[in-house]
């Protein structure tokens, strides 16, 4: 799969010595920050780092500019079917992006497309996936929702609420069974964390204490029901409790508290403690998918959320406050970003659609 | 400049009215800015802005209804110039572009698809072209048995045994392969197919499970996804009805979707149908519904060479298999090669029994009965041809056709419920390729169309039987 590093920020070398220090727990990431995705790399510990800072709101900027997009496309008619928005939880992709090492697997639900350009997947085959082109990632066969880079390890979109936590488990079981050190990432939102079937893979998890990262992206919605209309215990982070595995809350609105509390839970599941619960507490501002008028919440709801907690803008006066913004940077920043959507969108737009002879391929490997 | 055009909320959406304006002329626009309302019959939603700049002109006014979908209905000038913003969106053209209208009647799909052949039941031909689906098929199947070996031994060995024997040939030949399941190991298996296995290989190679199904097959589909080959054994067929997402979401459609970019190479093994007095809830055939899901290869095997050779093709595969055993079967003892590379290929069925006056198709224990009618009809004169399936899907019909073409007549038999069932299928393939040939109606043996029930006498009426199959070979050959 042909994926884009032109596309992405011009690198500059996370740096290689970032030694934790005892106010991050345990840093994850000392050894290596090599890896192709200018997102990778070490994330403990030194204090911001401004090229980090710089690339992590370019990354969030793109998913956010890439979803606008996304919704207007499907508002033309482009992009058909189901098509689930990531504005809003943008900092959660790309704060555990920078915890994941090389090797390290993905796995999530349907709201996915901001998990694919965090892993560095071509915008352009993600926006030709979602108008069903043969350039697409799974060549038009899989939409929004069915969207893979194994090569990245990102094991995809899958549509059935919760399905992919027992998948994330085996992914995490292989990585046991062959002691290679890796983590699998697995995310869920609130509404899946009602499924029977995540319970049975927690119990596993723990008790073959397989090397995962359970991420709850409580969104508070699931679909149009509250956490606190469905969700007996709302602490999805305590549901890990009656199975022995550990769970922290993180503001999912900052991406630098949710790579701190990533690069905590991915240590303490490398080292073969077992998994970790993460539940970060996030928004989405626009609908369970695009024919959703959202009425179950306010529109005073919502702009309160997008004023005072947006995590685009939260980093942005971050950085402000340390003196890393320039003017220059920033609007450099602006209009990368949004020539890449909009060649994405354009390239979207007039791929063509898949051979009719693709209907009967990938059924089966070939013989 | 960017034409705003009329957006859809949904699929089906072809018009709606421009309830409000949220924005004037002149007024500057972020992105994720809402600046307008539209409504429909079904809801109301609001519109955000997707590029900065100045709304220039509003060109439909609110309260206007039935506004055509991708219909411009503001203008929008982007920072500094639009002729130089490289980025702007050719939305303008868009009410034309759209993929979904003329360019996608011309792909039609392929005539009559759902017939017979034409299924891309893993025939392991890629692409099949859609013209060829119509092709006559009465060719003879390209796969074969394997030729043995000269002077190789043949032993006598149950069902359950040679089950076991390939497990343990594949897992010392690849240390990919994994068991898992509930009471395999330590127990020994709750019907001792993994006997011994956890004193060869080990816990991390032959995993107990806790009774969570749905978990432990979703944890081996993702294993699987990672490479690994894991066996995942079922108690009982019955149990996986709580796993099937995982098998037909997870496992079967997951090479489609991703484009080719996931393999998932698994096997659901265990016993399947009715066993003996355990009453509905334990006892159903569950090999119409998988025999239902492209992406799934089915195997139901009858004896112990089958048994062992298909098994071992199946942990072979690179696809997800369901294989279908019987309980009442383990404990038989057939012949089997003495041979580890003893494997067999999927999707090729094997004539019994060679005869002239009616064909008789059936899978896993039905192809006992099969037999014992067949040498019952003998004595009366009428020679029936009996053809083992073991495999389901993808179904080897050209051996059925072939035969029917000789026979004119055609028996299925099956032990699950035959409404949408393998007779079913079996006949209207026969139908829809050797019309001509047929002296007889197609005609069906199969449990009868109960939930199971638990009396012995009960029992016995609602499953097929050696008489049922005789009378209707009678029936089809006018005795």
């Amino acid at each position: 799969m042909a994926r884009a590093p032109a596309n992405r920020a011009p690198t500059k070398a996370a740096p290689k010595s970032a030694t934790p220090k005892a106010s991050t727990p345990k840093a994850a990431a000392g050894k290596s920050a090599a890896g192709k995705s200018a997102v990778n790399g070490a994330v403990a510990a030194k204090g911001p780092d401004k090229a980090k800072l710089l690339d992590w709101y370019r990354n969030m900027l793109l998913i956010r500019r890439f979803e606008e997009r996304a919704g207007q496309l499907y508002g033309m008619g482009l992009i058909g079917g189901f098509c689930h928005l990531y504005i809003g939880q943008e900092a959660i992709a790309v704060g555990m992006q920078a915890v994941k090492k090389p090797g390290d697997q993905v796995i999530t639900g349907y709201r996915d497309h901001g998990h694919m350009l965090a892993a560095g997947m071509d915008p352009k085959e993600v926006m030709a996936e979602l108008t069903g082109r043969a350039a697409g990632s799974a060549h038009g066969k899989g939409g929004s929702m069915h969207m893979f880079d194994v090569a990245a390890g990102f094991f995809g979109g899958h549509g059935i609420v919760g399905a992919q936590v027992p998948l994330g488990c085996g992914l995490a079981f292989a990585n046991r069974y062959r002691d290679n050190g890796q983590v699998s990432f697995t995310y869920f939102g609130d509404g899946a964390a009602n499924q029977g079937q995540v319970y049975e893979a927690f119990n596993m998890a723990e008790l073959w204490k397989l090397p995962v990262v359970f991420v709850v992206e409580n969104n508070q919605y699931a679909m149009g029901t509250s956490v606190e209309r469905s969700s007996s215990e709302t602490h999805l982070y305590k549901r890990g409790v009656s199975f022995n595995i550990p769970g922290e809350e993180v503001d999912g609105m900052d991406v630098q508290a949710v790579a701190e509390a990533g690069a905590k839970a991915a240590e303490y599941a490398r080292t073969g403690k077992g998994p970790f619960i993460l539940e970060m507490k996030t928004y989405r501002y626009r609908g369970h998918s695009m024919s959703d008028p959202a009425k179950y919440r306010t529109r005073e709801e919502v702009d309160a959320v997008r004023k005072t907690r947006d995590p685009i803008d939260h980093l942005r006066e971050k950085m402000e406050q340390l003196g890393y913004t320039d003017e220059e940077a920033m609007k450099r920043i602006d209009s990368d970003v949004k020539k890449i959507v909009a060649d994405a969108a354009e390239f979207a737009r007039t791929a063509p659609e898949p051979d009719p002879a693709e209907l009967y391929t990938d059924i089966y490997a070939k013989a | 400049m960017t034409d705003v055009l009329m957006p859809a909320l949904s699929p089906t959406m072809e018009e709606g009215t421009l309830s409000k304006w949220n924005v004037k002329e002149g007024d500057t626009v972020r992105a994720g800015d809402v600046i307008a309302e539209i409504e429909t019959d079904k809801a109301t939603m609001e519109v955000e802005a997707v590029d900065e700049g100045v709304i220039e002109q509003i060109l439909v006014p609110a309260g206007t209804e039935n506004v055509k979908v991708n219909a411009p209905i503001a203008r929008l000038k982007g920072e500094g110039d639009s002729s130089s913003n490289g980025a702007a969106p050719p939305q303008s053209a868009a009410p034309t572009a759209s993929p979904n209208t003329d360019e996608q009647k011309t792909v039609s799909p392929p005539p009559g698809t759902g017939g017979g052949g034409r299924e891309a039941d893993g025939g392991g031909q890629p692409a099949k072209p859609a013209s060829e689906g119509a092709a006559p098929l009465a060719k003879a199947s390209p796969l074969k048995d394997p030729e043995l070996p000269a002077g190789v031994k043949m032993v006598r060995v149950s069902v359950r045994d040679a089950l076991r024997d390939a497990i343990a040939e594949e897992m010392r030949r690849d240390g990919d392969v994994f068991l898992m399941g509930e009471e395999v190991a330590q127990y020994q298996g709750a019907y001792k197919v993994s006997r011994e296995l956890l004193q060869e290989f080990g816990d991390r190679r032959v995993v107990d499970t806790p009774i969570t199904e749905y978990g432990f097959a979703g944890l081996g589909v993702g294993a699987a996804f990672a490479g690994l080959k894991p066996i995942v054994e079922f108690m009982t067929f019955n149990f996986a009805m709580q796993a099937i997402d995982a098998i037909i979401n997870g496992a079967a459609k997951q090479r489609y979707m991703s484009g080719g970019q996931v393999s998932v190479p698994i096997v659901f093994r265990g016993p399947n149908g009715a066993a003996a007095r355990v009453a509905a809830q334990h006892s159903q055939d569950y090999s119409a519904w998988y025999g239902a899901v492209p992406g799934l290869k089915v195997i139901a095997p009858y004896d112990a060479a089958d048994a062992k050779g298909l098994l071992k093709a199946a942990i072979r595969d690179p696809d997800p298999v369901v294989f279908l055993e019987n309980e009442m079967l383990y404990g038989l003892e057939f012949d089997v090669p003495d041979d580890v590379d003893f494997v067999l290929p999927i999707g090729k069925a094997r004539i019994r029994r060679e005869g002239a006056d009616v064909t008789i198709t059936a899978h896993s224990r039905m192809v006992g009965l099969a037999l014992q009618a067949a040498e019952q009809l003998a004595g009366e004169g009428i020679e029936a041809e009996v053809i083992d399936l073991r495999t389901l899907r993808p179904l080897d019909h050209e051996t059925i056709v072939e035969s029917v073409k000789k026979t004119n007549r055609i028996v299925t038999v099956e032990e699950g419920w035959g409404a949408f069932g393998v007779g079913a299928e079996v006949c209207q393939r026969v139908i829809e390729n050797a019309f001509d040939w047929l002296d007889a109606p197609p005609t069906r043996v199969h449990g009868e169309d109960v939930p199971m029930p638990y009396a012995a006498n009960l029992e016995a009426l609602a499953l097929p039987t050696v008489d049922k199959i005789v009378a209707a070979v009678k029936a089809v050959t006018y005795k």
